[in-house]
């Protein structure tokens, strides 16, 4: 009974394939980024990938040994029909990948811990702490259909399908979305997080290398998806200062009417760059009160959380006559929104500058060294800052 | 691009000529292939007078085994259909390169690769193995038919239903382009006015309740229509994994129906579940569906370990290694498996110390699995391998499956999920487990029973041509996706701007075009071994040396089953018999007491598909005239008093003498 051996050939083939796609120099990006946090999420795919190969690679070779030996035609090996239990045994076959699964899990915790996105970066590299001074580069990052905004606060500009970061400078994107659910993936960098409508999720990343890597949408999100794509550049401080003066020579202001007519459905936008852009404007993307009129969301769950308006707050709903614009929502075969009440509180609320958070020290390995948002909902919002904010599931 | 709300006539709600995808010539042609083989079918069955017989012996049938072949063959029509969409995405995706646009556009595209998911999860892997847990389990607990068996045949009928609508949606109208798991926003009504996800809604809210009932009457007749002597302990494993999937099956899919009927209202009645402002939450259906969507997996899974274990168990002639540590393996499984479901999506934003609570659980879940293997691994130390199909499925399970497991506890780990989620290494990751471990489960399971089923072996060459096709296709079709995943690369994209890229798909291609022709071989295989089943004729109930009692009655097993039922003394009950030497009664035989056929499922499940159509087109006047019919027609049936009937004990005596005759001349 030869079988055996071309399933064995065939896999001894399999296993060198990846070996060989490695050699064959594809650009295996994840394994081999350019920040510090895909650096060390990459090192984690390889370091859990040899940890399981120490259970896999004895299983699979005695599942092709066993089949060869035991086969029919072969009498000469012992056969014990009847033999069916084995308490050593059992205790081997359960212990060893729960010894496997206990150093993977001691590594899941510490590294959930210390790669997650929220956090902001202790170290720009092996042994390169963060100063206590720096601060991290800010950037705003929409989802819109089907293109990405980005906006640099500290900068006050803006670019369309095009960022770029000074390397070695840590960056904290605030991400959301105005429609539909994407993800922001820039792989060379610090891998993904969700970008999704009315809500705000953080990244901590850097560079650690210069050079042009892709940017994209990691989920799908309509027709115009799998253009979603951008150019992010790491560049030195030079070459980012130049960016920006590019950008600030190209002209032009990004206001709250300026991104309604931007978020519009569109596919394959060019780069766009805006020399200024409206205070607030991403806070109100995240509110979803860009559109005029309309009530942010942080104001609307104040008024919630004190009880609501009542009755009266059904006076208050108002139809856009918009069909094209992907804001409001649908309700009796229209569009509709909560108009805005008490507009400068609005405006005080909406302009408050986001706290910045202090580096964690690196000892603390246990995420106990985290700050626990605080689920408390404070009577007035009076920031947007997603430290204060809870998180989707904490 | 939001197209404005089509006008809506009281007569035929949103459904007009626009709806038929006429400027797709892609579809039309595939209508016409459609429509003439179908008026061919139709025409021969009418030539050849088989309507009749069709009805009374199958359609309305309420045969456990009759209706778990029926199962099989809506899983085997619908997998060519879900293959056809992976053909289409494998060939755009190898096109669409150097700023060509393939020859698919996003509005096709989108529905392609959402039909796939959906068809070969719910029409495809869940049809395959309730039909084989139709098939095997009452015969290997000694029942003469399952505890409800009307219900059984409503069910099919039901999941057949589901299949309609969304073979329906090809041809008239559009199917969801959301992804199989439809997330909102995407799927509202705001950013999917058209009518594609509400045939998706409905399709699997019909198929749903089908799938749910099946899974009481499963367990209920797990639980209460043993075999005296058999206790929980003494169940064959296949059992066992039946059992615990059918609980994962009642306790998981109610979540499914809940989150679905929510976005369904979000969609019709306008409410904010799930929408972006007015205090919705998209999060909270993802929450939602993988909290069915998880358990779900193991609901595919699980039966296929049962066929694993008996297959190793049979063809290494040996008793299966550790019976009780793999009973509480797939235990332990089913209790896991509803604590994972968050590691499906690490990036949505959870917080650290929630990502690796997931995480572990899930790495956890990998022990039990891992000792299953060992638990096969050693049932073939010390045996006696006979290489034959099943087994051979078997081994290459094990070989690849292993590889799958090792790539999902690596997705386990949170900040690897962030680099390697929504990539191709994910999709490679749960083809390999799906493909490795469903897929080729079924195909040993089938090889496995089917002389079982029909009194006849199937083709050795052929079936061996499609193994030798389908293993090493599917490691060509799937390693160039582990390997761009880790290049960065994501899936769900229609084009791709970077050329290095193009070689990989085009290798991906050709296995698929690989795994097309081990598909092509397993239908000749089928097509073959029915032409010359007379050799291939297996006459003792028992070719391969069975352990379990669906081999201790006749191949293909008469409607009762056993003639009487037989008594359990030990796990490997048939086995055993063998080993004490049991004669086979040949006298004493009475009258048995069976159920009787009835129209009803077909009925009830047709309107119920019918509300579903009214329903996805607004035709706001059938859904009420049919819903009115479906309760008029189910309290009518109650009233049905020719549920049963007796096989008199002299048909019983001759059905058993014949079997003598065959295992004298045998």
């Amino acid at each position: 009974m030869p079988r055996p051996r071309p399933l064995s050939a065939r896999l001894r083939a399999l296993l060198t394939l990846p070996a060989f796609a490695l050699l064959c120099g594809c650009d295996m990006v994840v394994l081999n980024p350019a920040g510090d946090v895909a650096r060390q999420q990459g090192d984690l795919v390889i370091v859990s990938t040899l940890l399981m190969l120490l259970i896999i690679v004895p299983v699979m070779a005695l599942v092709v040994l066993f089949a060869w030996r035991y086969r029919e035609s072969n009498k000469e090996a012992t056969y014990s029909p009847d033999w069916d239990h084995s308490t050593s045994l059992e205790l081997v076959i359960w212990s060893a990948p729960l010894l496997i699964i206990i150093c993977l899990g001691a590594i899941t915790w510490v590294s959930t811990h210390l790669l997650d996105p929220y956090r902001p970066l202790s170290r720009t590299g092996p042994n390169q702490p963060v100063a206590a001074n720096v601060k991290p580069l800010e950037v705003q990052v929409v989802a819109l259909d089907w293109k990405w905004l980005f906006i640099y606060p500290e900068q006050g500009i803006a670019t369309v399908n095009e960022m770029a970061a000074p390397v070695g400078r840590p960056i904290r994107f605030r991400i959301s979305a105005s429609s539909v659910m994407n993800s922001f993936y820039i792989p060379a960098l610090a891998g993904q997080i969700y970008a999704m409508p009315a809500m705000e999720t953080p990244m901590n990343a850097v560079f650690d290398k210069t050079g042009v890597f892709q940017g994209l949408s990691a989920n799908y999100s309509g027709h115009g998806f799998s253009k979603m794509r951008f150019k992010a550049h790491s560049l030195d401080q030079a070459g980012f200062d130049a960016w920006v003066a590019e950008a600030k020579k190209a002209g032009g202001n990004l206001d709250r009417a300026g991104y309604l007519q931007l978020e519009r459905p569109s596919e394959g936008e060019p780069v766009r760059r805006f020399a200024g852009v409206e205070a607030g404007l991403f806070d109100r993307v995240v509110n979803m009160c860009v559109q005029q009129g309309k009530m942010c969301m942080h104001q609307m769950m104040m008024l919630d959380a004190q009880g609501g308006t009542g009755k009266a707050g059904l006076h208050n709903v108002h139809h856009s006559e918009d069909k094209t614009s992907a804001t409001g929502t649908h309700m009796h075969g229209g569009k509709s929104f909560v108009g805005e009440l008490c507009a400068d509180q609005q405006d005080v609320a909406v302009g408050a500058k986001p706290q910045t958070a202090r580096p964690v020290k690196q000892a603390t390995l246990t995420g106990a060294g985290l700050k626990q948002p605080s689920a408390k909902p404070t009577p007035i919002a009076p920031s947007v800052a997603s430290e204060t904010r809870p998180r989707p599931f904490s | 691009m939001i197209p404005q709300p089509a006008p809506v006539s009281p007569i035929l709600g949103k459904l007009s000529l626009d709806a038929l995808p006429l400027h797709e010539p892609i579809v039309v042609a595939t209508f016409c292939g459609v429509a003439i083989g179908g008026i061919g079918l139709v025409a021969a069955l009418t030539y050849f007078k088989l309507w009749g017989y069709l009805w009374k012996n199958w359609f309305t049938s309420v045969d456990h085994k009759k209706i778990g072949i029926m199962y099989m063959i809506l899983g085997l029509v619908m997998f060519l259909r879900g293959f056809a969409d992976a053909l289409m995405m494998r060939l755009q995706q190898a096109l669409a390169f150097n700023g060509s646009e393939g020859y698919l556009n996003a509005h096709h595209f989108d529905q392609v690769f959402t039909a796939h998911g959906v068809i070969m999860i719910f029409f495809v892997a869940m049809p395959f193995v309730t039909g084989l847990m139709n098939y095997i389990v009452p015969l290997q607990i000694g029942a003469r038919d399952v505890s409800f068996p009307f219900l059984n045949n409503f069910s099919f009928w039901m999941t057949t239903g589901g299949a309609v609508l969304v073979m329906a949606s090809l041809f008239v109208g559009e199917f969801a382009q959301t992804g199989w798991l439809a997330y909102p926003p995407l799927s509202g009504i705001l950013y999917s006015p058209g009518v594609g996800v509400d045939y998706y809604l409905w399709a699997l809210q019909v198929a749903g309740v089908g799938t749910t009932l099946s899974g009481i009457n499963l367990i209920v007749t797990i639980l209460k229509l043993r075999a005296p002597g058999m206790s929980l302990m003494k169940m064959p494993v296949f059992t066992w994994t039946s059992l615990c999937t059918n609980v994962l099956i009642v306790a998981s899919f109610p979540v499914l129906t809940a989150a679905l009927a929510l976005l369904g209202l979000d969609r019709y009645a306008h409410t904010n579940f799930f929408t972006n402002d007015f205090g919705g939450s998209a999060m909270m259906y993802v929450n939602l569906i993988w909290i069915w969507g998880h358990p779900e997996v193991y609901i595919l899974i699980l039966p296929l370990f049962g066929v694993f274990s008996e297959v190793t168990s049979t063809f290494s002639g040996k008793k299966l290694f550790g019976y009780s540590s793999m009973v509480y393996a797939t235990i332990v499984i089913t209790i896991l498996s509803y604590l994972v479901w968050l590691h499906h999506f690490f990036t949505m934003g959870s917080g650290a110390s929630v990502n690796s609570f997931f995480g572990i659980t899930t790495m956890v879940i990998s022990i039990p699995t891992g000792a299953k293997i060992f638990n096969w691994l050693f049932t073939m130390y010390r045996g006696r391998i006979r290489f034959e199909l099943p087994m051979m499925w078997t081994i290459a399970f094990m070989l690849t499956f292993a590889i799958g497991g090792m790539t999902g506890v690596m997705l386990a780990i949170p900040p690897a999920d962030f680099v390697l989620h929504n990539s191709l290494f994910l999709i490679a990751h749960f083809h390999n487990v799906i493909i490795g471990g469903v897929l080729f489960g079924l195909f040993a399971a089938i090889n496995f029973w089917w002389p079982k089923a029909f009194g006849f072996k199937l083709n050795e060459f052929w079936g061996k041509v499609s193994f030798w096709c389908w293993v090493p296709g599917f490691w060509l079709a799937f390693l160039p996706l582990y390997i761009m995943g880790l290049m960065g690369v994501t899936r769900r994209m229609r084009v791709f701007d970077d050329p290095s890229l193009q070689i990989f798909f085009v290798v991906a291609a050709l296995g698929a075009a690989l795994i097309a022709a081990g598909i092509g071989a397993m239908l000749v295989q089928f097509a073959v071994s029915i032409w010359k089943r007379e050799e291939l004729k297996d006459v003792t109930g028992d070719p391969w040396g069975g352990r379990t009692l669906e081999w201790a009655t006749s191949s293909p097993p008469p409607e009762y089953n056993f003639a009487f039922t037989p008594v359990i003394h030990d796990l490997d009950a048939w086995y055993d018999m063998k080993s004490r030497g049991c004669e086979r009664p040949l006298t004493g035989f009475k009258d048995i007491h069976m159920p009787s056929n009835t129209g009803a499922g077909v009925i009830l499940a047709g309107i119920s598909t019918l509300i579903g159509f009214a329903l996805i087109w607004h035709i706001w006047w059938l859904v009420g005239v049919s819903f009115v019919a479906l309760i008029g027609g189910a309290i009518f049936h109650t009233f049905n008093y020719n549920r049963d009937f007796d096989i008199p004990a002299e048909t019983v005596a001759e059905t058993e003498a014949a079997r003598t005759r065959q295992l004298a001349g045998a």
